[in-house]
């Protein structure tokens, strides 16, 4: 989000840098901008777009923290990091403490410095930002927790989790996204033999198949499986719970003692209107996972194809409408718009993405609302019918909710829709398993202080308990289980 | 890994293996598939049915045609090679019961996915009668085993070289009108269960036929496989393969399936380039 190259922020960080600061000199260092690729080149590539801070960058930016005594940030964490301690260290230069710090409550620091929507969480909640009134200006946390990792997986100093001598007690945890990772490596130290059983032919859950390589990139995905794997986890890929084997075999033949179930909100939804499944309208997972999982934005050498786009709407205002949007545009598509109901104050997506979104060229119809899906004589795309909108009175969300206009349909040509409105549980395991007993929406319900399910011996967490959320609540939740589980099997 | 044991060549384009998988030999029932990936970044995922399987053993059969470029990538393995990835069983699995006079129509290598079902309808008690159709002679396959499963056996080809010259379609109308079947099967090219959906419907024979939509996941994370059934949107994968055939919306799902057409003639004329097979030989 830096016009500046990576070199000259480092020099201009470097040239504030003092050994002390006063209370009003830290008040006053400017925020570090995250060195970025070029938004002209970077639309022809897939590589990440967010470069990381600089050594001086992270320093001063470190600097900026005023080390409040009630910290307010930790508040806004869901899983309650230390932030000013961490930050401290960083200021002393001690990288390996601030990790250690780090590591007491978060388990993917490099993932979620990245993809946590900080100023929702922890940055909403800054001083710093409450003193400018102004939230771009609070203390970068995000960004240094990810320096923080990045820097000691680069020096190789992570610390090897210390495991607990073995209990003879059999578990499993069931996906491998960020809810089982967790659960597996809280688990796996407690001394029990853990398996975790993936659908997919490669582990990671959506940070593999969801999230682009541009804002996640997979080899640090690959390197927290394979921490796990060094820690004794046993990743069985292409099983799927509830056909290979289900949960009720698992616990009754094959001795399993407590099950994990992090299976995740892979359901798309659909809008119900007209046109929905014509050629050139796919769901946004469908879309990023050839992208990403299948990698065919590689077409040279990718088997699995990706449809041809040029005109491209996307359906929806989250970060899986800003993900399938600008890889759209990596893909070649000539035009790609975001179409969306409410105003941009409303859009759910992280800030930063919808900023770069914009860097790179991606047109926001806002307020706007899809009526149908128009096809051309051989059945495919031509255009999408829109509706206009006006924000009514605030929904029970408290956002203000879209009104359409009657008779404001208008047609806007496109060849491809990409439907990103978001994703319900995935109903499998639920079908397969008796005692599970699941909300209306199709999520689990578990008792809040430990997440077990009402089946006896069967914990759950992250999307599949609370609907498609985010990857620290769903890391978060699967320790919160895994810590509930541990105290059930030392019994 | 899951070792291929055994290989075996059907017709020029149709191949039989017999995999290592013991954990979906297990479990699977009649009706189910499998999805492999031949490992690496880059291989597709390819679904297919479970032709068969050996739950002693551990083993499962697939029957496939090389249609493109990855099927053909399969062919080219051999006995004691692995496949990297197998998930499976997958889809529900095909509904059983004693329903009375069931005819089975197999279309081509649909003859391959029909076989467990005509078996399991067999061993609950229905009378069956197997009609199974392909162009040529050359690309009929199974004959023998469905000889001996089927209470009666009606072999057709479109242009006469072997049994009947005749498409599916013609002894299913006669069979409907002299036999009154209480159930219909139909697995075949997409065409073809159309049209046999559209044949049976005239007798108001229930018809159930199983989709060969493309997949990707086989999850049901994806909506690739969507179709369209009595007007409301299903997902292949997870509530199917079988459907109701006369409430599929057959014009849909045969332009979705034609989705990726140009790039898949692209792959398959560079494929037997690079894979070095001969035009009409796979
Ligand atoms: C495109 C996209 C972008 C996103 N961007 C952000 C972001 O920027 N920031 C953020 O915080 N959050 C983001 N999210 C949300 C976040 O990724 C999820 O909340 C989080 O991944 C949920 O983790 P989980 O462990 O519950 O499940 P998932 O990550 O969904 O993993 C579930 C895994 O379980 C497997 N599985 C499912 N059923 C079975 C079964 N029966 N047997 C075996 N395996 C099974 C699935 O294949 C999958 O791999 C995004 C989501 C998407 C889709
Ligand atoms: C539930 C199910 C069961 C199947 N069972 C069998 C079987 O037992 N034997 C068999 O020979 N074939 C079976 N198929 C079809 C088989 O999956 C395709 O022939 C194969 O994927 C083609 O891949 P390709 O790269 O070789 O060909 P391509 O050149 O890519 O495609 C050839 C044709 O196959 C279809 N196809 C392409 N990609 C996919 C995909 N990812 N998923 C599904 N279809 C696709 C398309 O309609 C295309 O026109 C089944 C399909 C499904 C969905
Ligand atoms: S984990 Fe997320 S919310 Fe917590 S401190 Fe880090 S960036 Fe902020
Ligand atoms: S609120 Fe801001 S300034 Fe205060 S400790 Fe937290 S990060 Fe530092
Ligand atoms: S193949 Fe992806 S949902 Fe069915």
């Amino acid at each position: 989000m830096s016009e500046k190259s990576r070199e000259v922020l480092e020099e201009e960080a470097k040239a504030l840098l003092k050994d002390s600061y006063t209370a009003k000199e830290r008040a006053s260092l400017p925020v570090q901008p995250m060195p970025s690729q070029d938004p002209k080149q970077r639309i022809h590539n897939m590589d990440e777009v967010a470069l990381g801070y600089t050594d001086s960058q992270a320093l001063l930016e470190a600097n900026r923290c005023l080390n409040c005594k009630n910290k307010p940030c930790v508040e806004g964490c869901p899983v309650g990091i230390d932030i000013p301690a961490f930050i401290h260290h960083i200021t002393q230069r001690d990288i390996k403490a601030a990790g250690d710090e780090i590591a007491k409550a978060s388990l993917l620091p490099a993932i979620c410095g990245r993809v946590c929507p900080q100023e929702n969480q922890c940055q909403l909640y800054c001083t710093v930002g409450k003193m400018h009134k102004d939230i771009d200006q609070s203390v970068s946390i995000g960004r240094l927790e990810r320096y923080v990792a990045d820097t000691l997986a680069k020096e190789n100093e992570q610390s090897v989790a210390k495991i607990a001598p073995p209990t003879g007690k059999k578990v499993c945890v069931v996906g491998s996204g960020p809810a089982s990772i967790a659960a597996a490596a809280d688990l796996c130290k407690a001394g029990h033999k853990v398996t975790m059983f993936e659908a997919l032919h490669k582990g990671g859950g959506v940070l593999v198949y969801g999230i682009p390589e541009f804002r996640l990139p997979k080899a640090i995905v690959a390197r927290e499986l394979a921490k796990l794997t060094a820690m004794g986890v046993d990743i069985q890929t292409n099983f799927l719970v509830g056909r290979t084997r289900s949960i009720k075999e698992l616990m009754e033949k094959d001795g399993y003692d407590a099950v994990f179930v992090g299976s995740g909100a892979g359901l798309p939804k659909f809008m119900g209107i007209d046109g929905e499944n014509l050629v050139g309208v796919l769901s946004a997972n469908e879309f990023l996972t050839r992208s990403n999982l299948m990698k065919a934005y590689d077409h040279e050498h990718a088997l699995t194809p990706m449809p041809q786009i040029s005109k491209v709407a996307v359906f929806g205002g989250g970060n899986v409408a800003m993900d399938a949007a600008r890889t759209a545009l990596r893909l070649g598509a000539q035009k790609v718009s975001v179409i969306y109901r409410r105003s941009e104050n409303e859009l759910p997506a992280r800030k930063e993405e919808v900023g770069h979104a914009k860097e790179e060229g991606v047109e926001f119809l806002l307020l706007h609302n899809p009526s149908r899906i128009i096809a051309d004589e051989s059945g495919h795309v031509k255009g999408v019918e829109l509706l206009t909108c006006e924000l009514g009175e605030p929904d029970a969300s408290g956002r203000r909710s879209p009104v359409e206009i009657p008779g404001s349909e208008t047609f806007y040509e496109y060849d491809t829709v990409i439907v990103a409105i978001g994703n319900n549980s995935n109903p499998l395991i639920k079908m397969t398993t008796e005692g599970i007993e699941t909300t209306r929406k199709g999520t689990f319900v578990v008792n809040p202080d430990t997440n077990e399910t009402t089946l006896k011996g069967v914990w759950a967490g992250g999307d599949i308990v609370l609907g498609a959320a985010t990857v620290i609540l769903a890391m978060g939740q699967g320790r919160k289980a895994a810590k509930a589980m541990n105290e059930y099997l030392a019994k | 890994m899951h070792r291929i044991i055994e290989k075996e060549q059907l017709s020029a384009e149709v191949f039989r293996f017999k995999v290592e998988a013991p954990n979906i030999a297990r479990e699977r029932k009649a009706g189910q598939f499998i999805i492999l990936q031949m490992g690496g970044d880059y291989n597709e995922r390819i679904p297919l049915t479970i032709a068969d399987a050996d739950p002693e053993e551990g083993t499962i059969t697939l029957i496939f045609q090389a249609v493109g470029e990855s099927t053909h990538r399969l062919a080219l393995l051999n006995v004691g090679d692995s496949i990297a990835n197998l998930l499976g069983p997958l889809g529900k699995p095909t509904h059983i019961e004693n329903f009375g006079r069931c005819v089975c129509v197999g279309g081509g290598i649909g003859v391959a996915p029909l076989y467990p079902i005509v078996k399991a309808l067999k061993a609950a008690g229905n009378q069956v009668k197997v009609i199974i159709g392909a162009r040529n002679k050359g690309l009929i396959i199974m004959e023998e085993e469905m000889r001996k499963a089927a209470d009666e056996l009606i072999v057709v080809t479109d242009d006469g070289s072997y049994g009947r010259k005749a498409l599916v379609t013609e002894p299913l109308k006669e069979l409907c009108s002299t036999w009154a079947p209480n159930l219909a099967v139909a697995i075949g090219p997409p065409i073809m269960m159309k049209f046999c959906a559209l044949a049976t419907k005239e007798f108001g024979v229930k018809t159930v036929v199983s989709l060969n939509t493309i997949m990707i996941d086989g999850t049901g994370m994806c909506g690739g496989c969507r179709v369209s059934i009595d007007g409301q949107t299903k997902f292949v994968c997870v509530d199917g393969p079988e459907f109701d055939g006369h409430q599929v919306d057959w014009n849909n799902m045969l332009t979705r399936l034609g989705t990726y057409k140009s790039q898949e003639a692209m792959a398959h004329h560079r494929c037997h380039i690079d894979l070095n097979i001969e035009e009409g030989k796979a």
